[in-house]
């Protein structure tokens, strides 16, 4: 094992990172500006990389299918909003665990209806499937370039909007204190349905890139979810900078826990966010608890 | 979307065919003096939603469609079927099969696909004497120290599809080779029958990697292995993961370089996703497509009519499992309470199965050919046998 082994896993661990934290950046938002425990986020990851495969094949094109498909994932998180989630703002957090609970169920079976049980892939496009050569016997495949690629720049332009416009400043004073935003005349329910759609399509979107580097199978949304809770918890709930590093460091301390403490790797996520939240019970970037 | 309109109908006119069953039995009568004509209760505990939904499903249809061929009546009794989705959820295992066995007092007990779930479910099985076919799940211990009389397995134990791969690979002229799976019940037992064929055969397994489970993130240990340069890789993963990980692997350009080789669970019903990925892998399976026998013949045009889509692997034993709750009615002439002359019958059976003739092992386990297939133009090619009637080692087992 020498150098050039330890560097590639690092890649492979910012990589992996860039992923997580295009699922953990939306429900991050979600949580720490409408306090809203949103167990359905998973779900959406699912419903982006399900319209990924059904649109890819019905257009032929990847990048069609992820213009046709993102609006339609927003849509179908907005009416969630509407719908459904609005009416438990005011609520016990146990509610809200009950109704998104719920609304796992009911995407699982929609998608069961509507997509059956079988299992799928979605085609990579041509300009994007070829390998770079790292070793004589490892290559690098383009589309995950691509995506560490695409993921950087949603980072880029998310920091722009939270820090830079009248929106941002909006989400920041929502995230630190929701009630003085409401005394202040802002319109929180616009904002907080800005806010979900946002996420919904963060989380869809990210389904949709990871789509053609997984399979498209049943239940696939789950397993996303508890590592974004980890990366949330380990951020600090409601910060993008603390979702973004805690992405990254859940990235490379799983990929470097396979390799160097294969009979552990399943633990050594949780254990990190353990040893975190021992030194900053609220998370690397979190508001301190007032 | 079809196949589930397709199902559905299959209910509706199996509630009909029912019906009119019970018209005419009306003026039949009974062989028994009591209950003898009541319905003949099939609980099913089968994953119907989740990662190992579409084995649930292919082995349902293919359970419904032998027993509707054969007439639909067992022994001359109506059949009811039980259905419970097990989610592939082990802590769940206990009260569904609890569900079944009290609340609805099933005369046979049909499932599962999980190892796991079937740990906590032959535990009340053996308890509650209930005549158990596992259609799926490979758990060495339920044909082994967890042996039962009345538990009897139509598939596979987890050792069994992965140790005559031991021999192919070393027989491709591959000596130290690297083994990987899901760190789970079914994944380690898989390698272990791996090992001890190749072991066996002179080679040497210079790693042995477990990924935790259910995760697909595999870079790592594809960068792990491209540092290792074994001679060729053995790896069990199945459905979403099977998928993901032939994928990878061609992707991080390993595919060509070291060889890759399963036992037939990576290309079973994934081969349309995975691709061009796919293509040259070597697996060794109980069952293949394009096999050439009367029953296979029969059987997959039957099973893509009833259901709209290809058999597979699980199809079949769904589809034996049917054949041998039938044939174990018809030798007790529907009696199911005469269990002693039910279970003796049941031990001697042949099954004519699309597999091929197969027939249980002294621990209720089935002594099955193992078939060498490659992936060639996206279908699982037929090379060879790759090891005749091999019968699982029933370790620990005190029956028979």
């Amino acid at each position: 094992m020498d150098t050039s082994f330890y560097l590639i896993q690092a890649l492979n661990g910012v990589q992996y990172g860039f992923l997580l934290f295009l699922v953990a950046s939306g429900l991050t938002l979600i949580f720490g500006i409408m306090g809203v425990i949103n167990l359905a986020h998973g779900s959406f990851y699912m419903i982006g990389a399900y319209l990924a495969y059904w649109l890819t094949d019905a257009t032929g094109n990847l990048l069609l299918g992820i213009l046709i498909g993102l609006p339609i994932a927003i849509l179908v998180g907005l009416a969630i909003e509407r719908f459904a989630i609005s009416f438990l703002y005011t609520r016990d957090h146990l509610y809200q665990v009950l109704l998104t609970y719920g609304l796992i169920l009911i995407f699982n079976e929609s998608q069961s209806i509507l997509w059956g049980n079988d299992l799928h892939s979605v085609a990579l496009p041509d300009m994007l499937a070829g390998s770079i050569p790292l070793t004589d016997t490892l290559s690098y495949p383009v589309y995950r370039v691509f995506v560490s690629a695409v993921c950087v720049v949603i980072a880029l332009a998310m920091l722009l909007v939270i820090q830079k416009t009248r929106l941002g400043m909006m989400i920041r004073a929502g995230a630190s204190n929701r009630d003085m935003v409401q005394i202040l005349g802002i319109d929180i329910s616009r904002l907080f349905a800005i806010v979900f759609g946002a996420g919904a399509g963060l989380a869809a979107f990210a389904g949709m890139m990871a789509a053609p580097l997984d399979a498209v199978y049943p239940g696939m949304g789950e397993g996303v979810l508890i590592t974004s809770f980890v990366v949330v918890v380990i951020g600090g709930v409601g910060s993008i900078k603390g979702a973004f590093f805690g992405a990254m460091l859940i990235g490379v301390a799983d990929t470097f826990g396979s390799v160097l403490a294969p009979g552990f790797s399943g633990i050594v996520i949780y254990a990190l966010m353990a040893l975190v939240l021992l030194w900053r019970p609220q998370g690397l970037f979190g508001q301190q608890a007032p | 979307m079809t196949s589930m309109k397709n199902l559905n109908a299959n209910r509706r006119r199996f509630v009909q065919g029912v019906a009119a069953g019970a018209a005419a039995a009306a003026f039949i009568p009974g062989r028994f003096a009591i209950g003898g004509m009541a319905k003949v209760k099939v609980g099913i505990l089968l994953p119907y939603s989740g990662t190992y939904a579409f084995l649930g499903e292919k082995i349902t249809a293919g359970m419904k469609l032998a027993i509707n061929q054969a007439g639909g009546k067992p022994g001359g009794r109506d059949i009811e079927y039980v259905q419970l989705d097990s989610e592939a959820k082990p802590p769940k295992a206990t009260d569904n099969t609890n569900k079944l066995i009290t609340g609805e007092n099933i005369d046979f007990l049909v499932g599962p696909v999980h190892s796991g779930v079937a740990m906590a479910m032959a535990k009340i099985a053996r308890e509650e004497k209930i005549i158990t076919i596992v259609p799926n799940a490979g758990a060495n211990q339920l044909t082994g120290s967890l042996c039962a009389p009345n538990i009897f397995r139509t598939s596979f134990s987890n050792w069994q599809p992965s140790y005559p791969s031991g021999k192919v690979v070393y027989d491709d002229g591959h000596r130290n080779v690297v083994t990987m799976a899901w760190n789970y019940g079914a994944g380690k037992q898989a390698l272990g029958g791996f090992t001890q064929g190749f072991e066996g055969a002179g080679g040497k397994v210079v790693k042995q990697i477990l990924t935790p489970f259910p995760k697909v993130e595999f870079q790592a240990y594809l960068t792990e292995i491209a540092s290792l340069k074994p001679d060729a890789v053995f790896v069990f993963y199945a459905g979403g993961g099977a998928i993901k990980f032939v994928k990878d692997y061609a992707a991080a350009g390993l595919k060509d370089k070291i060889p890759l080789y399963s036992s037939g669970f990576l290309t079973e019903g994934t081969l349309k996703a995975q691709g061009a990925a796919a293509e040259g892998i070597k697996t060794t399976l109980h069952y293949v497509d394009t096999l050439d026998n009367p029953a296979n013949r029969t059987f997959r045009p039957a099973f893509k009519k009833t259901t709209g889509k290809d058999a597979d692997v699980y199809a079949v034993q769904g589809y034996d499992t049917g054949k041998l709750l039938v044939q174990a009615m018809e030798s007790v002439k529907g009696d199911t309470g005469a269990q002693q002359a039910l279970i003796a019958a049941m031990e001697s059976m042949v099954i004519d199965s699309p597999r091929g003739e197969w027939s249980f092992s002294k621990a209720h386990n089935p002594v099955q050919d193992f078939y060498l297939r490659q992936v060639v133009g996206g279908e699982n090619k037929f090379l060879g046998v790759a090891h005749k009637a091999l019968a699982h080692p029933a370790k620990g087992c005190r029956m028979g």
